[in-house]
């Protein structure tokens, strides 16, 4: 049989291995398609190859094709996520010099704590803080915001947000370029391993279940390719199945590691993998439930209201918003692995934020346990509730 | 024609940033500056206000320049990606020479179009240059590993370099494979064996 060749952009992250493993692995080849993953050097990239339709697909930023279908940002097109390719897997570092500044003024740092730690800088007599991020249309950018938004009274406080290129991220907090960061793996761990930064947050302490990267792809070639799109997300299923299974992790490591992939020390892909994460240059690891997921609770299902979300972060009108829900495929999504026997959610949509613990829902083979979906703060979100 | 825009090209490589300026300098356009270090991207964007930047389509501070254009204050103009949906070609010439333009809100079509197009001009040489430097690198490189393989053959087996070559050529045949692959291979195993 001729494999079909498909051209996939990715940007060599930990969270690129679904599309990795679905090609190492064979999952691809058994559904008669040949992965050409390109690696690309910018998310601006990433974003113009495929609108420009030198790629089939890419891996992305979820907020990417959100922005591009509503036209904001360089480049517009309608683009469709097909898949959500991860959940959560960022974090959030302060650069050491600031990490040694709190603990001179006894502020204590302790991993997956850091309310205390903005309100705290007033007193020591810093009025400006640099934040990098990688992209401005990233679930990094709108975590941070969130996450700003209820830190109470900052006005003292000017904050910065930069965008840096993540290999570059541990460079810039070591040279005082920027103060913090918000950034995918393996770039924290590797600010961390280098002695720049200090680890403050998971992403997922500010949104448990957060969309990451999603496989995006044009809609007008979604719609005329239907057969490539339906086995291309039966090959990445079973990838990202073998991707949470636990016994398979080292492997997916070793996989990841190797120079035609991301190219990077395996100790420093291995605390995405694992969900061990060092915190500081000579500290324990400290396990994060739910670091970085690929499979489990449905991770990869493109609920419309995550989408909805991202468009209401991003100041869309309700027009906007009810666009941004068309662009998450959870119907392709569907039609490709409903047949295959994959459970499915009752719903595509639920109230973000509802879930403090993993939680039983109908599914199309009787019930799914969903993952806990908290915001921080609290707080609901239901878009159809505000109609 | 009006040639008084002010044009940044954002390239680390000295050389190529050269280059680039000389060609728009000699098509008639004076205010053209160029920038290396992208640390200072930020403050040179602020102080020089440039009508358009140029930047090399792979060049990862992109990213960093987009955000600058989005998240720019009501006081420093925009400088929005460049796209002409009605002159798909334009686009489509400029993401296969590899320059990508970013132009302040509301300059006129037809002058960043002559930009763009000069711009393009010079990033096609540039990159038909750094491909043929890449092949010649390539060639030298093939022709080392074969001179080894050579050597290796001469000297275990006893025969004349032309006798090494057949040999080597024969087996690449044989197996369908290239003859720097077999060079390649026996080399990496004499490595490992000695």
């Amino acid at each position: 049989m001729t494999r079909t060749i498909l051209n996939c952009g990715y940007v060599p992250l930990v969270d690129s291995a679904p599309l990795i493993v679905a090609k190492e692995l064979g999952f691809a080849a058994e559904e008669g398609l040949e992965l050409n993953l390109v690696a690309q050097p910018s998310w601006s990239a990433t974003r113009d190859m495929l609108a420009l339709g030198h790629l089939d697909f890419a891996h992305m930023l979820s907020p990417m094709p959100v922005a591009m279908s509503l036209g904001y940002g360089g480049l517009a097109g309608e683009i469709d996520a097909l898949m959500v390719l991860s959940v959560n897997g960022t974090v959030f570092g302060i650069s050491s010099t600031l990490a040694d500044t709190l603990r001179a003024a006894d502020v204590a740092l302790r991993f997956g704590q850091a309310d205390h730690i903005l309100p705290a800088l007033g007193a020591l007599g810093i009025a400006h803080l640099r934040i990098g991020i990688p992209f401005h249309y990233s679930m990094h950018r709108l975590l941070l915001e969130y996450w700003l938004q209820g830190q109470g009274d900052l006005s003292g406080l000017k904050i910065e947000i930069v965008t840096i290129p993540p290999p570059r991220m541990a460079d810039a907090v070591e040279d005082g370029d920027i103060d913090a960061f918000w950034v995918g793996e393996p770039w924290g761990s590797a600010a961390v391993a280098r002695g720049a930064a200090e680890l403050v947050l998971p992403g997922n302490a500010v949104w448990a279940f957060a969309p990451e990267k999603v496989l995006a792809a044009r809609h007008e070639w979604v719609e005329s390719h239907k057969d490539e799109v339906r086995r291309l997300l039966r090959a990445l299923e079973p990838a990202m199945r073998w991707l949470d299974t636990p016994g398979n992790k080292p492997l997916a490591v070793e996989i990841l590691a190797r120079s035609e992939h991301l190219n990077i020390a395996p100790e420093l892909i291995d605390p995405a993998i694992s969900g061990m994460l060092t915190p500081a240059l000579g500290a324990p690891p400290v396990p994060v439930e739910r670091f970085l997921l690929f499979h489990q609770h449905a991770a990869h299902f493109p609920w419309r209201s995550q989408a909805a979300w991202i468009a209401t972060r991003l100041g869309a009108p309700a027009k906007g918003i009810a666009a941004a829900k068309r662009c998450f495929r959870s119907d392709m999504y569907r039609d490709a692995l409903g047949p295959t026997g994959v459970d499915l959610p009752g719903a595509s949509e639920k109230v973000e934020g509802s879930m403090r613990h993993a939680t039983a829902v109908a599914s199309s083979r009787g019930h799914m346990i969903l993952g806990p979906d908290a915001f921080f703060d609290g707080k609901l979100f239901d878009f159809d509730a505000g109609k | 024609m009006n040639r008084d825009l002010s044009i940044l090209v954002v390239e680390a490589d000295p050389q190529k940033a050269r280059d680039i300026i000389d060609a728009l300098v000699e098509a008639g356009w004076s205010d053209v500056h160029a920038l290396a270090q992208t640390a200072g991207l930020e403050r040179e964007i602020k102080t020089r206000q440039p009508d358009i930047v140029l930047i090399d389509v792979a060049n990862p501070d992109r990213d960093m320049l987009e955000h600058l254009s989005l998240a720019s204050d009501s006081k420093s103009r925009a400088v929005a990606m460049f796209v002409d949906r009605s002159d798909e070609d334009l686009t489509q010439a400029a993401l296969a020479a590899g320059v990508s333009a970013y132009v302040v809100d509301g300059l006129q079509m037809n002058r960043i179009k002559s930009v763009l197009e000069t711009a393009i001009a010079r990033f096609q040489i540039l990159r038909q240059l750094q491909s043929e430097l890449d092949a010649a690198k390539r060639a030298l490189e093939d022709r080392k590993m074969l001179d080894r393989a050579k050597g290796i053959l001469m000297r275990q087996r006893g025969v004349s370099e032309d006798e090494a070559y057949q040999l080597l050529r024969k087996t690449a045949m044989d197996q369908g494979r290239k003859v720097i692959d077999v060079a390649q291979a026996l080399v990496t195993a004499s490595d490992l064996l000695s």
